[in-house]
């Protein structure tokens, strides 16, 4: 098995148990889960210096999910690379749960900073990119923004400092699934141009395809290279990517998932 | 005698300073607010420690949060609406729900925004941290409390809301006394009645128990420097003993200080009361004398308040 096969292998299986987690309680954030899929499958499979079984090891790479309501998909992910046994998975959202909706690093062993109030993990990132570049640290600080989420001043706020003091600790990613809650992110408060945003706020930037694990990895790789600026990617993705009942709907941000259509959608998971 | 006569915001900076000396992991984030309140001489001595964000007090919570994180012990300032109001989810969730240890100053509380006027003035921000899980609430009175309690709430685990008066002070103690985070302190023992202040109300406090002390009414007059957790204990002895109080604060009477007495005494030694604060009122332009008498925050109106309470007990 090569690296690519390697890597959408991962994917893959973060895709199923994601769904799985959430058709297990019947209703969740799925489409914005799905999206960034492949994008953690690459940082916690290939690229991030992590230990599993020292989740607070200082010198980590350290990953915050701005966008919190993807939590399931971490979950997913962090199972998979052996933060917690896979059963924990079958416990999103029920009573005295250790994985709530939105990540929570008090309660998911592996989870860097608690997020869930839109904009506020990107803030939280750059302040930790501003710690390791105050320390010279070895490590990255990787984030995961969304298109939706762009629409918050929090995240400008933050862009136009990162982009200011040259922090190149700091890696981040836009899931630009171009769907948010209420209908299209273009039709709503559009977003776009993103890459010319970033840019002008003094980022790296690199549009890539965001469900292609190879593209992710170069735009990493080169994001790791760049010295000078942070680094922005911008992910052009699919909400819901993956599940046939929700892929590419507007409706997929919070929905039920039942075990049927859990079922159905795992057939084009094979 | 130097602590008499400095602002406190010298005093504030000396100690940041002091203990940066000591401890390599405090760090300052800023809200170009920096020549306000002096902090620019910690920037001279830590320059890399010292993080100015520009104008932008959301992201200046969430990059302190995230420093915090990392293990740094960050102090961010700015004035205390914008420490509160403005950046309330920030606060709320990026800090104490994320359990994050920041020390959150605030500077210029209520009324003593002054000439920056009702935009600046924070009649609010006591009653808007209270209500913060988990979060302390500390407003120094003068130079030697602040010496005493800022070591304190370094030491302290988890975030702190330091309401900081910024310039002139009224010394009130005496170089060498004791203070403890969450304990309120007695400046005098009376029977008649008992009157809870904090910040520069204090001043105010202790000009009228020597007025009522002059008509034959014996006042204690207890300094509550920690709003949260508040001292109960003092509250409820105190209570016990005189079965009158007021509350004097520099804010709105509403979820202040006030509310927060209220609440112990309602729930543990029920006695007459009176608040003496801002009446639920916006703050406006004035120099501190005009917007003091304006408002009621004299120490005439904490001696009305004590004749109403004590002729309420009486009857």
């Amino acid at each position: 098995m090569d690296l690519r096969q390697s890597l959408e292998m991962y994917a893959k299986e973060i895709r199923k148990y994601t769904i799985h987690t959430i058709a297990t309680l019947g209703v969740g954030h799925i489409g914005g889960s799905l999206s960034i899929v492949d994008a953690l499958a690459v940082l916690y499979f290939d690229q991030m210096n992590i230990d599993p079984k020292n989740p607070k090891w200082p010198m980590r790479d350290r990953f915050v999910l701005s966008k919190g309501h993807g939590g399931p998909a971490v979950y997913a992910t962090l199972a998979l690379k052996g933060y917690f046994p896979m059963d924990l998975l079958d416990t999103l959202n029920v009573s005295n749960t250790n994985l709530p909706s939105h990540t929570d690093m008090n309660k998911t062993v592996g989870v860097d900073m608690t997020t869930g109030s839109l904009a506020q993990g990107f803030s939280a990132a750059v302040g930790m990119a501003i710690s390791a570049q105050i320390d010279h640290a070895p490590f990255k600080i990787y984030t995961l923004i969304g298109d939706g989420e762009s629409q918050e001043g929090q995240i400008w706020e933050a862009a136009m400092l990162a982009g200011s003091r040259k922090l190149d600790h700091l890696i981040a990613f836009t899931d630009y699934n171009k769907m948010q809650i209420d209908g299209e992110v273009g039709l709503i408060n559009d977003v776009s141009p993103l890459d010319k945003k970033w840019e002008a706020f003094n980022w790296h930037v690199q549009v890539i395809d965001g469900h292609d694990v190879m593209a992710i990895r170069q735009a990493i790789l080169n994001a790791q290279a760049y010295h000078g600026k942070p680094s922005m990617i911008i992910m052009n993705t699919i909400k819901g990517k993956g599940a046939s009942f929700c892929e590419g709907k507007v409706g997929s941000h919070n929905m039920p998932v039942t075990k049927d259509m859990a079922i159905e959608a795992m057939k084009g998971l094979v | 005698m130097e602590l008499f006569k400095r602002q406190l915001r010298d005093i504030y900076v000396d100690l940041l300073i002091h203990y940066a000396e000591i401890n390599p992991n405090i760090v300052i984030v800023e809200a170009d607010l920096m020549k306000a309140l002096k902090t620019t001489l910690f920037a001279e001595r830590f320059p890399d420690r010292a993080i100015n964000v520009g104008v932008a007090e959301a992201n200046m919570i969430g990059v302190a949060a995230g420093l915090a994180n990392m293990g740094k012990l960050p102090f961010t300032h700015t004035f205390t609406p914008f420490a509160t109001r403005r950046v309330f989810d920030q606060v709320t969730l990026s800090i104490a729900y994320s359990k994050l240890n920041v020390k959150m100053c605030g500077s210029d509380p209520g009324i003593m925004a002054q000439l920056n006027g009702g935009t600046h003035m924070s009649l609010e921000d006591v009653g808007l941290m209270r209500n913060v899980p988990g979060m302390t609430i500390v407003e120094p009175v003068d130079g030697v409390q602040l010496e005493q309690l800022f070591p304190q709430i370094l030491n302290h685990q988890g975030p702190v809301y330091i309401r900081l008066l910024r310039q002139e002070f009224d010394p009130i103690y005496e170089l060498g006394q004791q203070f403890t985070l969450g304990k309120a302190t007695t400046i005098t023992s009376g029977q008649d009645v008992s009157i809870f202040a904090t910040g520069i109300m204090v001043k105010e406090a202790v000009d009228a128990e020597k007025i009522l002390r002059s008509e034959g009414i014996s006042a204690s007059v207890v300094n509550i420097h920690t709003i949260k957790p508040i001292d109960q204990e003092a509250i409820i002895n105190e209570a016990k003993k005189t079965h009158a109080v007021v509350v004097a604060e520099n804010h709105n009477i509403i979820n202040g200080l006030g509310s927060a007495v209220a609440e112990v005494l309602c729930e543990h030694y029920p006695v007459i009361m009176e608040r003496v604060g801002v009446m639920d009122h916006f703050g406006e332009v004035g120099k501190k004398d005009f917007l003091m008498e304006k408002f009621g925050l004299k120490a005439k109106n904490i001696v009305d308040a004590v004749h109403r309470v004590i002729a309420k007990k009486e009857k």
